[in-house]
């Protein structure tokens, strides 16, 4: 069986999340976007591990989802706490830092 | 015999060396340990427990440091000496030792600026409740029972742990783990200031949505490299790449990923744009801590990182990294002189030092070609960040103490006259930043001498010329700052500097000699950077 339809896959999710980061508004929506970046490489890791036919890439998958896991308690825990204060999840209206 | 017994006949335990990873467990076991008295100490008893702990740690964990790196055996000829530990995944050698040595001097300074509570009136300059919102009764409530977060000691302490982790991983997994270790505590402790607590919040918020962006990069980077070389482990993938195993694409998409990642956490351009927003809404502690703990970590795991595992495709990573550079140090230091705030200010200064720094990586004078009383690039590097870091945890502490009736007085305007009114912090802060702009007799001097000399002798010269040129652009604005200083009268009522406790003028007053010391007696901490000898491998 052939890897590449894999690779091309993780790929294509990987810069479907990639996009999204870049142009969705609410912040919930760009954090699953981040997520599924994540997931895209561990397919891509997964993929490699059966074409290296060892089990290093199998092991990375899972310490992924242990850190997106503990991202995800840090990242809603600051996005909750922006929502609470401006009644609105939106990245764009959190805007008094620039220049 | 049945499976299970073929199996466990197999199955050979792992080795951990404790000895060697003792500075690692000090901190980590200090950070739970903090964890615990926060779930189980009485509330009035934990603000000197907390401080009392991780000041005992990070000084534990930097005599421990000090002995293994006594300790530390030759390995392979060359200078290089250590030994790799944890089953290959940490290496213990001269540089990581040095970096940990940095980090931790530099981690001890911000401890005491943490714990600062003159400042604010007897309470720390973190939110007194964070989960309280801004301008509400809540809030009210918990400023008059002056509650205070006292978890920021082992979030910083985490960090601290991810941040000796982060330049000591030898394999890409423990360097993603690393990467996160420093990064989530870092997000959380920069949406808790006490005041301007919408900035801060902000901040938490861009910091945490571009750095997990950015690990999504870098665990895709790692994704690729892995599908090139089929190993984590830097020694398996420099052997791939010096094989040409085949296959350049995967490796070439992974080192620019990786190199994605890595240029974001040390604020490189064009991924800097977090920078300074970061560090004007962060309370200055952090700031300080984060501007200059997270950049010595950060360029200690990219030295390792392109040095070790992608040194054998040095031709295809160095063009890239001068693009990077000379980018870095454009925008630094140009978008600084337009800057009206002294914290962003100094962000884009530290965006600028990331060029130079990024100047002497590049350069890369080898081991081979270097002369008698001359040292690698590797070495001039591991220098500089140590004068970077004395420096801007100085200047952020001075940040602190300007204050009017807001907090602190981050705009520029406010600080005009500052002179007249406080002629030491004025004169201090003129110092440390001379010593930014690197004029002769401060530490900023002989790092930025060490960095270019080595990139000269390494051929880098348009990249030398471009730095020493905004090296001038960059020293304008400082200048500017300092003729503000001194030359201006004060805008209204002027600024005032309140008087720290004793804390935040010991941190002032380490910088402040760091900075001078460096600059006049260079030699013993050039000769340590030297004696740190190159990676192992």
């Amino acid at each position: 069986m052939s890897e590449t339809p894999f690779i091309v896959l993780s790929a294509i999710l990987f810069t479907i999340g990639c996009v999204g980061v870049l142009t969705r508004r609410n912040a919930i929506v760009v954090f699953m976007c981040v997520e599924l970046m994540l997931n895209a490489s561990n397919l891509a890791l997964i993929t490699f591990a059966r074409v290296h036919g060892n089990l290093d890439g199998q092991v990375a998958a899972f310490f992924v989802m242990v850190v997106a896991a503990a991202e995800v308690v840090v990242g809603l825990a600051i996005i909750m706490t922006i929502f609470r204060t401006r009644r609105s999840a939106s990245v764009d209206d959190a805007s008094l830092l620039k220049y | 015999m049945s499976s299970a017994a073929v199996l466990a006949a197999e199955f050979q335990a792992p080795s951990f060396e404790y000895s060697l990873l003792s500075p690692l467990l000090v901190i980590f076991g200090v950070a739970i340990t903090g964890v615990l008295v926060e779930a189980f100490a009485p509330r009035g008893s934990r603000y000197l427990l907390q401080a009392v702990l991780a000041v005992l740690g990070v000084v534990g964990a930097l005599v421990a440091t000090v002995i293994v790196g006594l300790n530390l055996v030759s390995r392979g000829g060359g200078t290089a000496h250590g030994s790799i530990a944890a089953e290959g995944a940490i290496a213990v050698d001269g540089p990581s030792i040095f970096i940990w040595g940095t980090v931790l001097v530099l981690s001890l300074v911000s401890v005491l600026l943490f714990a600062e509570r003159r400042l604010e009136g007897g309470v720390l300059s973190f939110a007194g409740q964070a989960a309280a919102l801004p301008g509400t009764e809540a809030e009210r409530e918990a400023s008059t029972r002056g509650l205070e977060h006292t978890e920021v000691f082992p979030l910083m302490m985490f960090a601290v742990g991810g941040m000796m982790l982060f330049p000591a991983s030898n394999d890409l997994l423990t360097m993603f783990v690393a990467l996160e270790v420093l990064s989530l505590p870092l997000y959380l402790l920069c949406g808790l200031a006490r005041r301007r607590r919408l900035l801060s919040q902000e901040a938490a918020l861009k910091y945490f949505m571009l750095g997990a962006f950015s690990s999504g990069f870098f665990i895709y980077g790692i994704a690729l490299v892995y599908g090139y070389a089929g190993s984590m482990n830097f020694a398996a993938i420099s052997a791939a790449v010096s094989g040409r195993a085949g296959g350049e694409g995967l490796l070439l998409g992974g080192i620019a990923l990786l190199a994605v990642g890595m240029m974001f956490k040390v604020g490189a351009a064009p991924f800097h744009a977090w920078t300074p927003d970061v560090y004007q809404g962060a309370p200055t502690a952090v700031t300080a801590f984060m501007a200059a703990c997270t950049k010595v970590a950060a360029f200690g795991a990219l030295l390792r990182l392109f040095y070790v595992a992608f040194g054998g495709a040095r031709w295809d990573w160095t063009p890239m990294v001068w693009v990077i550079a000379i980018l870095t140090m454009v925008v630094g230091s140009v978008l600084a002189l337009s800057q009206t705030d002294v914290k962003r200010m100094l962000a884009y200064s530290s965006i600028a030092h990331a060029g130079f720094l990024l100047t002497g990586f590049v350069g890369a004078q080898q081991v081979a070609d270097v002369g008698i009383g001359e040292i690698t690039s590797l070495q001039a590097v591991l220098f500089y960040l140590v004068t970077y870091g004395f420096t801007t945890v100085a200047a952020f502490a001075v940040v602190t103490v300007v204050r009017d009736a807001g907090g602190e007085a981050t705009h520029l305007s406010r600080w005009s006259g500052l002179g007249k009114e406080s002629p030491v912090v004025a004169g201090v802060f003129a110092v440390l930043l001379l010593g930014m702009a690197g004029i002769p007799l401060t530490s900023g001097f002989t790092g930025k001498w060490a960095v270019f000399t080595t990139a000269l002798a390494g051929g880098a010269w348009p990249l030398v010329v471009t730095a020493v040129l905004f090296s001038v652009v960059a020293a304008f604005f400082y200048v500017r700052v300092i003729v503000l200083m001194y030359f201006s009268d004060p805008v209204g009522e002027g600024p005032t500097v309140a008087t720290p406790s004793i804390l935040t003028t010991i941190v002032i007053a380490v910088g402040f000699a760091a900075t001078l010391a460096l600059g006049v007696v260079p030699g013993p901490v050039l000769d340590l950077a030297a004696a740190a000898g190159e990676f192992i491998r």
